[in-house]
């Protein structure tokens, strides 16, 4: 029986899985939106909540918990710093997921997972910043998350005529 | 080792078929676009879901 056996284990041993969400979470934060497989995706609700409820609680030892878990300290901070505004109203649920489909080489069904509500332009400034500053540091900003690749900024919206 | 004494007929090799079978993807059309996608999916073709998530710039 798998009485209270929730989660997916995706063929991963427990440690590999850990470091997959952590890696996960970590760009989701980063990124704001990220794409990945399903179950991964739905995986990652768990863990991204996690992480906002720590975010708006707020409190030194809920950002060192927090940092357990991301392996970037300034997307903490930063996620710190905008959750009470970003999330308050929101009692759970800061994720959205969106199917895109089958993914070419290995038609693994894949997802777009975005954290709702607006990030603020300010915040992405810092980001860009953030990412230069890394950039010049070396090998340390070189990390790509194992799955997820940030999503393309996605331009403009615009439908094409119709085929 | 067991061995099959007999050797099956065609019709029982067929019959044994019939469950082999594959069925067609669903498909639904784009209100945005009028393209053929799959259902609770991304448009491929111009890059919405539900009227708003413009997320993915089409191709």
């Amino acid at each position: 029986m798998r009485h209270r056996n929730a989660g997916l284990k995706l063929n991963r041993d427990a440690a590999h899985r850990d470091a997959l969400f952590r890696n996960l979470v970590t760009a989701l934060f980063e990124y704001g939106k990220i794409r990945t497989t399903d179950a991964k995706a739905k995986e990652l609700r768990g863990w991204a909540d996690h992480m906002v409820t720590l975010a708006k609680r707020g409190d030194l030892h809920a950002r060192r918990q927090a940092m357990a878990v991301m392996r970037k300290k300034d997307i903490v901070h930063r996620l710190f710093a905008e959750a009470a505004e970003r999330f308050g109203q929101v009692a759970g649920g800061y994720t959205r997921i969106t199917k895109i489909g089958p993914r070419p080489g290995d038609k693994a069904p894949v997802s777009l997972v975005e954290l709702i509500g607006e990030a603020k332009e300010e915040k992405r400034e810092k980001r860009r910043t953030g990412f230069a500053g890394r950039k010049k540091a070396g090998k340390a900003g070189k990390k790509a998350a194992t799955e997820s690749k940030a999503a393309a900024p996605a331009p403009e919206s615009a439908p094409e005529t119709p085929a | 080792m067991p061995l099959p004494k007999h050797r099956h007929s065609r019709q029982r090799r067929d019959k044994r078929r019939t469950h082999d079978k594959i069925t067609a993807p669903k498909v639904v059309f784009c209100p945005q676009c009028k393209e053929a996608k799959m259902p609770h999916r991304i448009c491929p073709n111009c890059g919405t879901y539900k009227g708003r998530s413009v997320i993915e710039a089409k191709e």
